[in-house]
């Protein structure tokens, strides 16, 4: 299982592919079962950094725990709720996103 | 310290205008991030795990109050609170929006900063002794120098583009507190036989995935020597050094390929056409520098002694602040003070919007309007009177910043690591964290000495862990975090590179392990003098292979 992830241009944050649009959030970014479905993320991030919107794109692996999207590696998971060391900053402030550390 | 001239102050606001004017364009869409990434990196902005990060130059680690309170001011209005100072005495802020760093940069230049040349393959910030100036022990304060070098690589259009960065550092002293031999360029300023200045030149000096301590290569340059020297050298590695590989691009590859000898003899013949022709410093251009650097001037306070004599027996804590973080100066009434940016259990190197602005009020009242950052990531008040140690130890505590532990275990070099860096491998602040808290009694702390641990979170080596006397570097393996443990660095005038001292530990074992090694040199030593890293170069690793070890073996 894979999503789609990049940082967005005009302020560097994290962001995730979800219902058509970037999301600040992992929880809910759409999940790309089979190749075919990598390959549509794959081609919507392309467009995304062709049009200025996001850069630094890039399939990574996930799981679902709950229902909700959690990255794989310990660099995605930091991502999508660090730094570890200040749980008073970053996307980890939010409950939603606090699950994925 | 070095005030702008006119061409500086025109120069910054040039390029601000021009970078502004590169991101309105890139966020408008009319350039691609193909076209804008080594624009933005010229101008020390990268784009970490969370956010884009600014680094800002803190030229050889010299501020004043007043560019102290302006990062405060970014911290706060444009970041979220706080800065990160570095390991080559500059600062980072970890969250800026890129449609913010045109103001965040006009705002610097308001204060004669910026943040070029903090990334990319040209000369970096030339760092200096922290104590240059006030250090009781040097020759000559270094910083001079370090001043005509940074004028000289400012966008020097030969060196702008190298095969990779290339670093230098300056000290003034027979003690190094600058870390020179682990530079590309080290300088050793120094007094020949006849008492003239000039500089030991070492060459080839790095760390990152293959550490070399750098090589001497001239034992007394000239200081009207130095721009033309440091040119040859600079010429010789931008034709020979290797563009193929960037693992194999750093001058200390070179040098260590082509021999000492052999680079000498190139950097010399090269030197020969350069030396006598206009890259010479006239002597009046030196002097016209250092009296940038003019010492302040120094009233006598005599009642420093008596005041510090008393404030001792009122206040256990003052006692042991002033015991650790307070050094000599060349002035008998006054001193040099670390502020520690390593509380127990803090991220080393980070320092919040108000604890800048505190500081800076404090440097502005008490320290002559000067500041140092050090490259093991610390504060530095370099000139304040015996007589006012007390009232500045208690403005510290005040903000939290008077933890007496420098130089001790728990003043730890940590890189930003997984937590920020898209390079890191892992977490390098939370170990720091743990082995801070494990080791939180000063007493314990005093009883095992003079410790430098130095944390790195990839083999990038921001964290100098190659150059500690027990060096942590944070890997991944199979999925995990693993911490590898070096015995042995030294990044003082005896540098040495640590060794690898077996397998490497889990992010649950790290710190025990750390504790293991403690509890053996302290086992070991031969007296309480004999510091952890005379210990190790004693007896070598095996004593602490076999306490770290021995169980399993026998297991196996």
């Amino acid at each position: 299982m894979k999503v789609l992830t990049a940082n967005r241009l005009s302020d560097g944050i994290a962001v995730w592919y979800a219902d058509g649009g970037w999301a600040e959030t992992v929880g809910h970014a759409d999940i790309a079962h089979d190749k075919a479905a990598e390959d549509r993320l794959e081609a919507i991030g392309a467009a995304a950094y062709a049009n200025n919107e996001v850069v630094d794109v890039n399939l990574i692996d996930v799981t679902v725990v709950d229902g909700l999207v959690e990255p794989v590696r310990l660099r995605e998971k930091i991502r999508a709720a660090g730094p570890t060391i200040r749980t008073d900053i970053g996307k980890q402030a939010s409950p939603e996103s606090a699950r994925a550390a | 310290m070095y005030r702008y001239d006119e061409f500086d102050h025109d120069f910054v606001k040039a390029r601000v205008a021009e970078f502004s004017d590169q991101v309105q364009r890139r966020l408008a869409g009319e350039i691609t991030e193909d076209q804008f990434r080594p624009l933005r990196l010229m101008n020390g902005v990268y784009l970490q795990l969370h956010a884009y990060m600014l680094r800002i130059a803190v030229p050889y680690g010299t501020l004043n109050s007043r560019q102290l309170r302006m990062l405060g001011h970014i911290a706060r209005k444009y970041d979220k609170g706080y800065g990160h100072f570095t390991t080559r005495q500059n600062i980072q802020f970890n969250w800026p929006a890129l449609s913010d760093i045109p103001a965040i940069l006009a705002d610097l230049a308001s204060v004669e900063m910026h943040a070029i040349q903090t990334s990319g393959n040209c000369i970096r910030n030339v760092t200096a002794d922290h104590f240059a100036g006030a250090a009781a022990d040097e020759v000559a304060d270094p910083r001079p120098y370090a001043e005509i070098l940074r004028q000289w690589s400012s966008v020097h259009p030969e060196f702008s583009y190298l095969p990779r960065k290339f670093k230098i550092a300056v000290t003034g002293a027979e003690r190094d507190r600058a870390a020179i031999q682990t530079h590309d360029i080290g300088l050793h300023l120094k007094k020949n036989a006849a008492g003239e200045l000039g500089f030991a030149v070492y060459v080839g000096g790095g760390q990152g995935r293959t550490p070399m301590v750098a090589k001497k290569i001239r034992d007394f340059l000239s200081e009207a020597d130095l721009l033309s020297y440091c040119t040859a050298i600079l010429r010789v590695y931008n034709l020979y050094g290797r563009r193929d590989n960037k693992f194999k691009a750093r001058i200390k590859i070179l040098v260590h390929e082509t021999g000492v000898e052999e680079i000498t003899r190139q950097v010399e013949a090269e030197w020969q056409e350069l030396k006598d022709a206009e890259l010479k410093l006239p002597e009046a251009d030196i002097q016209a520098i250092n009296a940038y650097f003019a010492p302040p001037a120094l009233p006598d306070r005599p009642e420093g002694d008596a005041a510090v004599k008393q404030a001792r027996l009122d206040s256990k804590s003052f006692s042991e602040w002033l015991d650790q973080n307070v050094v000599t100066h060349r002035h008998p009434d006054y001193a040099a003070v670390t502020i520690s940016l390593k509380g127990i259990g803090e991220v080393p190197g980070d320092a919040t919007d108000s604890q800048m602005e505190a500081v800076a009020d404090i440097a502005e009242k008490y320290a002559f309007d000067e500041l140092r950052v050090s490259h093991e990531q610390n504060l530095i008040l370099p000139h304040v009177a015996r007589a006012d140690l007390k009232a500045i130890y208690d403005a510290l505590v005040d903000i939290g910043l008077a933890t007496a532990n420098s130089n001790l275990i728990s003043d730890i070099i940590s890189c930003p690591g997984l937590d920020y860096c898209a390079l890191a491998t892992a977490r390098s602040i939370p170990v720091a964290q743990e082995i801070s808290r494990r080791f939180a009694s000063l007493e314990r702390q005093r009883e095992i000495g003079e410790l430098k641990l130095k944390i790195s979170g990839c083999i990038n080596a921001c964290g100098h862990h190659h150059v500690g006397h027990i060096g942590i570097l944070g890997v991944e393996k199979k999925g995990t975090e693993l911490y590898q443990v070096t015995l042995g660095g030294s990044a003082d005038e005896n540098t040495s590179v640590g060794e690898i001292i077996g397998r490497g530990f889990s992010s649950e074992e790290i710190t025990d392990a750390i504790e293991q090694i403690i509890e053996t040199y302290l086992g070991l030593r031969l007296n309480p003098d004999e510091r952890f890293i005379d210990a190790y170069r004693r007896v070598g690793p095996a004593p602490f292979k076999e306490a770290l070890y021995a169980s399993e073996t026998k297991a196996a």
